[in-house]
């Protein structure tokens, strides 16, 4: 999949864009450049801002702050109905009243000058395609399952030839079997289409499934970090990242002598060389499950170790999370393939265990 | 374990029961009523009638209807195509017929905007909009319409005259009442209130995010309204000018009060002839033809209403 994302330049800047509702900063002065034919995926809980950010894009909200340039030209300016962008909303928002055919007709409609009829009615075939919906032309959106709106609502977001298509939420009304086989579909029909995306989400794995680079919003509408969906989940930049991306263990404390001495730890952890923090700063190490490894006896030449019980035990089919309770009391977590004790029995609940990891498992975070 | 159930069932029987014993109470035994008593012979007696249906001195019941009334306005229907000829029933409904499509269509382009309005606004503003529009039935309707008679008289007296005259715009005062100007204000004024709630009714449901959408796709404001906004709202602009033309045709207040007395309404005809003309076979045969020529396009417009294109349950 290495053909998402890599074209050349900056196709969409958003420039210091702010949103702001009364009292609440939806937006928070975010800046981001989208490459051209790129999947890019806006990632955040739950009103976090997400879809007042597309919708800036999109031109249904005015900006408090900041400009937005698309293919070197400003949209600051354009109402909705001249900007080159098409959105698939949240809730697919097909027009009940038409059929398929002519909800996805009904952007090619507004083009000036017009296009012939039988243009139309052509392109209305080419979209219905791409998303195998032809059998459905004639029907009224009420007469399709939520897959088939979805697809409908694609094409229809697809006939205008957009520049820069917005998906917000594409799948979340979708039930989750449907949703995963979708999400590549997706992926293969955009990149087959060559529209440059912006998907809006707040499921981790839709993100990370479906886009080349990820840009994950804090609470407060701030844009935290970008980068591909390996990147934010090897190297969180922020603890929020690091949380909000899959799992992880957060051990907080002050470096002392190259070391973090967190206060319910007998020893101060070890850290990777690499962009270790002064001596004194306050930091956070996080350490992924599934470089935790857990034991019964403990180990040579760990960078850093520490005794615990086993406390509770998830058994998730290809591995297991074991929760360990260490002597300060604090739990962590450590994610154990369960092939991986073979012959040996599995340690159960109560059980006296080890953990250990090695100090570049371990991510140091300043904030 | 029974009693309930048997509870149920009956609760059930007479909520279903009830609207068709109301119909039946209120509307097709009087309805009957109003038929005998168009079929029925005239008599200089109380009431000034003989039912055709009579019980005969060997205990038959006896059916002799008399069909005068309805010969009469068939008739008039037959003189249809001669000009001149005297048509005072076809004549007063053709009036009435005008007058209630006219406010209709008035009543629904103010009351379009005003729906449409008060849908849009905020949510805590919305229900003292609608109070607003509710508020005139507060009073009572003869006295909106003394109201009207004061404000619009065309003497010096009357309250918008004085206003015009004061303000130096007019010399002399406007013959602003007792013609039909007067009259289509006054109805519009009156059933303006029935349009817009309909309209309303249907007009907060729209959702917004389609109007979003079809902006998105490229749509201008005015190709919005007309291919978003209309057609979602058609259930409404139906209902909305029913609630308004059906009570309009029979009405005959206003255009009595308002009116200069030279337009003759179906409604003031029926009054005429249940009154100083003691016609009563008459006027019911009338009102039974009224009510039939109105339930001819309620049910149309039903099934027109229901095959509209926003027609979604
Ligand atoms: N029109 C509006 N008026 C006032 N506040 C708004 C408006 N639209 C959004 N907000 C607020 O802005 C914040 C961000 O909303 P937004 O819809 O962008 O969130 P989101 O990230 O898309 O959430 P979700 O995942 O639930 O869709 C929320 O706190 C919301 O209450
Ligand atoms: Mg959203």
């Amino acid at each position: 999949m290495e053909d998402r994302g890599d074209a050349q330049g900056d196709y969409l800047r958003i420039e210091g864009a702010s949103k702001r509702f009364g009292e609440t900063l939806a937006v928070a002065s975010v800046t981001l450049a989208v490459r051209e034919r790129e999947i890019f995926a806006l990632l955040g809980a739950s009103g976090c801002g997400k879809s007042t950010l597309l919708r800036l894009v999109a031109g249904l909200e005015t900006p408090t702050t900041g400009r937005i340039v698309l293919d070197g030209e400003d949209l600051s300016a354009l109402p909705p109905h001249r900007r080159p962008t098409n959105m698939m909303f949240q809730s697919y928002a097909l027009f009940p009243h038409l059929t398929v055919a002519a909800n996805v007709a009904f952007g090619l409609r507004q083009i000036r000058p017009h296009m012939a009829p039988k243009q139309i009615a052509e392109r209305v075939d080419e979209m219905l395609d791409l998303v195998q919906m032809q059998a459905y032309a004639g029907r009224r959106p009420h007469e399709l399952s939520g897959g088939q709106q979805q697809r409908v609502a694609l094409a229809r977001s697809l006939a205008r030839h957009p520049k820069l298509l917005l998906l917000d939420e594409p799948l979340s009304a979708l039930d989750k079997k449907i949703r995963q086989r979708t999400q590549l579909e997706l992926v293969r029909l955009i990149q087959r289409v060559g529209v440059t995306c912006i998907l809006v989400t707040h499921d981790q794995e839709e993100a990370m499934t479906m886009a080349g680079r990820i840009g994950v919003m804090s609470p407060k509408g701030e844009l935290l970090q970008v980068g591909t969906p390996d990147e934010v989940y090897e190297q969180p930049a922020c603890r929020y990242t690091a949380q909000f991306i899959g799992e992880t263990n957060l051990l907080g404390g002050r470096v002392t002598g190259g070391r973090l001495r967190c206060d319910d730890l007998p020893e101060p952890l070890a850290l990777a060389e690499a962009g270790r923090p002064a001596d004194g700063s306050e930091a956070w190490l996080s350490v992924r499950p599934e470089r935790v490894r857990l034991s019964r006896t403990p180990v040579d030449k760990a960078d850093n170790q520490a005794p615990g019980t086993v406390d509770n035990i998830a058994y998730l089919g290809s591995h297991s999370d074991y929760h360990v309770r260490l002597a300060g009391g604090r739990t962590m977590i450590a994610s154990v393939p369960c092939a991986r004790w073979g012959e040996d029995t599995a340690p159960v609940r109560g059980d006296a265990v080890w953990l250990s990891w090695a100090a570049p498992d371990g991510v140091v975070l300043t904030r | 374990m029974k009693l309930p159930r048997l509870f149920l069932l009956r609760g059930r029987f007479w909520a279903g029961f009830l609207p068709w014993a109301w119909l039946l109470l209120f509307f097709t035994l009087p309805f009957a009523l109003i038929v005998d008593v168009s079929l029925s012979s005239p008599e200089l007696s109380v009431p000034p009638y003989v039912s055709p249906l009579s019980l005969g001195p060997d205990g038959q019941l006896h059916w002799s209807p008399d069909a005068t009334p309805y010969r009469r306005l068939r008739d008039e229907l037959g003189a249809l195509a001669q000009p001149g000829a005297d048509r005072p029933y076809l004549a007063a409904w053709g009036n009435s017929l005008g007058l209630a499509a006219l406010t209709t269509a008035v009543c629904l382009v103010i009351g379009y905007p005003f729906a449409y309005q008060i849908a849009r606004s905020a949510e805590v503003s919305r229900q003292t909009l609608l109070m607003l529009v509710m508020l005139p039935f507060w009073t009572s309707f003869l006295l909106r319409v003394y109201a009207w008679m004061s404000l619009l008289d065309s003497s010096e007296v009357g309250l918008i005259n004085q206003a015009l005259l004061a303000a130096g715009w007019i010399e002399e005062p406007l013959p602003l009442l007792y013609n039909s100007g007067a009259v289509l204000v006054g109805m519009v004024y009156s059933y303006l209130p029935f349009m817009v709630l309909p309209l309303y009714a249907h007009l907060v449901k729209l959702d917004n995010r389609l109007l979003e959408a079809a902006r998105d796709l490229g749509a201008r404001p005015a190709v919005i309204f007309l291919s978003i906004t209309l057609p979602l709202s058609w259930r409404g602009i139906v209902a909305g000018s029913m609630m308004v033309f059906i009570p309009a045709v029979g009405e005959f207040v206003i255009p009595d009060l308002l009116g200069g007395g030279d337009v003759m309404m179906i409604g003031r005809r029926i009054w005429d002839d249940f009154g100083p003309n003691q016609d009563w076979p008459m006027a019911a045969a009338v009102a039974v033809v009224m009510v039939l020529l109105l339930i001819g396009p309620i049910m149309l417009l039903r099934r027109h209403g229901r095959a509209a294109p926003g027609s979604l349950r």
